[in-house]
C-alpha cells in the first residue's frame, strides 16, 4: 500500500498569560491508502490537535506534515474534517448542506462534482430529503449528511473527530456502522479520533496510543480482527473483548 | 398534512381546546380595550372625571375629525413618520455595518469598547442643544437624533449576535479553506437573522422614541409637536388624540416587523 500521509516529529505548544503548556511532544506516523486509522489517549492529550493540524488549522511548533509530499500549510480540498456535531446550517436545505464546501472552494459550477454529490445523496438514501431542512431529520441522518458533506469535495483523506459522541448509544451503533460503510465503498482513508476504546477497535485497521501530555506515541497497535463484517459484528468476536482489555490497561497505566 | 377527518376523537379534542383558548385571549383583548374606552368615555360624560383635563374618546375623536378637515393631520404624521422611518433605516444600515466592522477586527472591538459604553450609558437627549446648534432647528436635527438614540443599541445588538456565532461552524468553514469574508456572508450573518429581527424590533421603539424627543426639543410640526403645543395651550384633547395617533403609527410599525419575521425565519 502506498503511504499518503507523513506526520514527521510534530510538537506543539500553548500560549496563554499564565505560561506554556507542551501539549505535543514528538508525534510520527505515516498512514497508508485506505487505511482507517484510530487514535485514542487520555482525555487533554492534544488527540484533537494532532486532526487540526493535520488539516492545516492550526501550525505545529515543530516538525511537519505531508500529504502526497507536499506540506500541508494550510486547509485543502484534498482533506475533510468531519467534526462533533454535524454541523449543519440549520437555514440551508440538505442539498445546500452538502453543496457548501463547493460554494467555498468557488466550484459552485463544476458539473462534475454537483453530479457527484447528487449520486451520493441518492446513493445514501438522503436524495428524498434533500429539499428538507436539517431539523425535520433525525440524529443519524444528520450525521449522514454530514459525511456527505465532508466528501463533496472529493478529499482523499477524512478526519472524523468524535463523531459520533454527540449521538446517543443507540444511533451512535448503527451511525457508526454507516459511517464506515460508507468510508470503505467510498474508498476513503480515514484518521479517526476517539476516547471510546470499543469504537476505535470496532473500526480501526491501526491504533495510535498517546500518553498524557506532553504527547508521545506509546503504542501503535494493527487491529487484527475479521474485517469483511461490519463493526458491531466486530464487538462480538472473540478478539474484541481481549484487545479492549489491553488497551484500556494501557490507558489506565498511563493514567496513573 | 393530515385532513382533519383523519385525526383520532382526542386530537380533535386538544385542537378546539387550542382554538377555544386562542378565542378567550382574542376575546379579553377587546373587551378590555372596549371596557377602558366606555368606561373612560362615562365618567366624562357624567362629570366623575374632568374632561377638561382627562378629556375622553368621543372628544379625541372628534379632534381627530377636525385635524382631518383642517387638512393638517397628514402633515403632522408625514413629518414625524418620514423622521422616524429616516432615523430607522440610517441607524439600522450604519449600525449593522459597524457592526460587522467590529466582529471583523478585535483590535477595534477592544480599543472601541469603553467608547461604546460611555455612549450607550449617555442620555442621548443631552446632546440635544449640540445637535440644533450643528443641524439647525428641524427635520434634519430630529433625524440625527433618532439616529444616534438608535444606532448605539443597533451595534451592541448586532456585535453580540456575530460574536455570538457557534464556533464550531467557524472551525468546520475553516477547514474547508474558507475566507473571513465567507465566513461572514454564509455564516455569520445568517446565523444571526433572527438576532437581527429582534434588533429590528427594539429599533422601532428607539426610532419613535429619538423622533417624538426630537420633536420636543426643535419643530413646527409632527405629532410630537401636537403633544407639545396642546400641553402648552393646554388642549389636552389633542394631546391625547396625538398619543392615540402615536399607539396606532408605532403598533403598525412593529406589526410589520413581526410580518417580515414571519416571511425571513423559516427554520422553526
Amino acid at each position: 500500500m502506498n503511504t499518503i500521509l507523513n506526520i514527521e516529529k510534530i510538537s506543539l505548544s500553548y500560549h496563554t498569560k499564565q505560561g506554556e503548556i507542551k501539549a505535543l511532544n514528538s508525534i510520527s506516523f505515516d498512514v497508508s491508502d485506505g487505511e482507517f486509522i484510530a487514535i485514542v489517549g487520555p482525555s487533554g492529550c492534544g488527540k484533537t490537535s494532532i486532526l487540526s493540524i493535520i488539516a492545516g488549522l492550526i501550525k505545529p511548533s515543530g516538525g511537519k506534515v505531508l500529504l502526497f509530499g507536499n506540506e500541508i500549510e494550510k486547509p485543502t480540498e484534498s482533506i475533510g474534517y468531519m467534526l462533533q456535531k454535524d454541523q449543519l446550517f440549520p437555514w440551508r436545505t440538505i442539498e445546500k448542506n452538502t453543496l457548501l464546501p463547493l460554494e467555498i472552494h468557488g466550484l459552485k459550477k463544476d458539473e462534475d462534482k454537483r453530479k457527484n454529490v447528487e449520486l451520493l445523496l441518492k446513493k445514501y438514501g438522503l436524495w428524498e430529503f434533500r429539499k428538507s431542512y436539517p431539523n425535520q431529520l433525525s440524529g443519524g441522518m444528520r450525521q449522514r449528511v454530514a459525511l456527505i458533506r465532508t466528501l463533496a469535495s472529493s478529499p482523499k483523506l477524512l478526519l472524523l473527530d468524535e463523531p459520533f459522541s454527540a449521538l446517543d448509544y443507540q444511533t451512535r451503533l448503527s451511525v457508526c456502522d454507516d459511517v464506515y460503510d460508507i468510508i470503505k465503498r467510498e474508498k476513503k482513508t480515514a484518521i479517526l479520533v476517539t476516547h471510546d476504546i470499543s469504537e476505535a477497535i470496532a473500526l480501526a485497521d491501526r491504533i495510535i496510543v498517546l500518553t498524557k501530555r506532553p504527547s508521545n506515541i506509546l503504542n501503535i497497535h494493527y487491529i487484527d480482527t475479521d474485517k469483511s463484517v461490519s463493526p458491531l459484528k466486530r464487538r462480538e468476536s472473540k478478539d474484541f473483548s481481549s484487545w479492549f482489555e489491553r488497551l484500556w490497561r494501557e490507558l489506565n497505566y498511563e493514567k496513573a | 398534512m393530515k385532513k382533519p377527518n383523519e385525526f383520532t376523537r382526542e386530537h380533535v379534542l386538544y385542537l378546539r381546546k387550542q382554538q377555544s383558548a386562542t378565542i378567550f385571549v382574542n376575546a379579553m383583548r377587546i373587551i378590555i380595550l372596549v371596557s377602558f374606552l366606555l368606561l373612560w368615555e362615562l365618567l366624562a360624560k357624567f362629570n366623575i372625571i374632568d374632561s377638561f383635563l382627562m378629556s375622553s374618546p368621543s372628544r379625541v375623536l372628534s379632534t381627530i375629525k377636525n385635524l382631518i378637515i383642517a387638512d393638517n393631520l397628514w402633515l403632522h404624521v408625514g413629518t414625524t413618520l418620514y423622521e422616524t422611518l429616516a432615523g430607522f433605516f440610517i441607524a439600522t444600515f450604519l449600525g449593522s455595518l459597524i457592526a460587522v466592522a467590529l466582529w471583523w477586527s478585535e483590535n477595534l472591538r477592544k480599543i472601541l469598547e469603553p467608547y461604546l459604553i460611555v455612549l450607550n450609558s449617555l442620555p442621548k437627549i443631552a446632546l440635544g442643544p449640540i445637535i440644533i446648534v450643528w443641524f439647525g432647528s428641524g427635520v434634519k436635527s430630529i433625524i440625527f437624533m433618532a439616529i444616534i438614540i438608535t444606532i448605539i443599541v443597533t451595534v451592541i445588538t448586532m456585535q453580540n449576535a456575530f460574536l455570538a456565532t457557534d464556533e464550531g461552524k467557524i472551525m468546520l468553514l475553516k477547514s474547508m479553506g474558507a475566507s473571513k469574508i465567507q465566513i461572514l456572508i454564509k455564516l455569520v450573518i445568517p446565523s444571526s437573522l433572527k438576532s437581527f429581527i429582534s434588533c429590528l424590533k427594539i429599533n422601532v421603539g428607539m426610532a419613535w422614541i429619538g423622533s417624538i424627543m426630537g420633536e420636543y426639543l426643535t419643530s413646527r410640526q409632527g405629532i410630537g409637536y401636537l403633544i407639545v403645543y396642546g400641553g402648552q395651550v393646554f388642549k389636552l384633547d389633542l394631546v391625547m388624540a396625538s398619543t392615540v395617533i402615536l399607539c396606532i403609527l408605532a403598533g403598525a410599525m412593529y406589526a410589520l416587523v413581526a410580518l417580515l419575521e414571519k416571511f425571513l425565519i423559516k427554520d422553526k
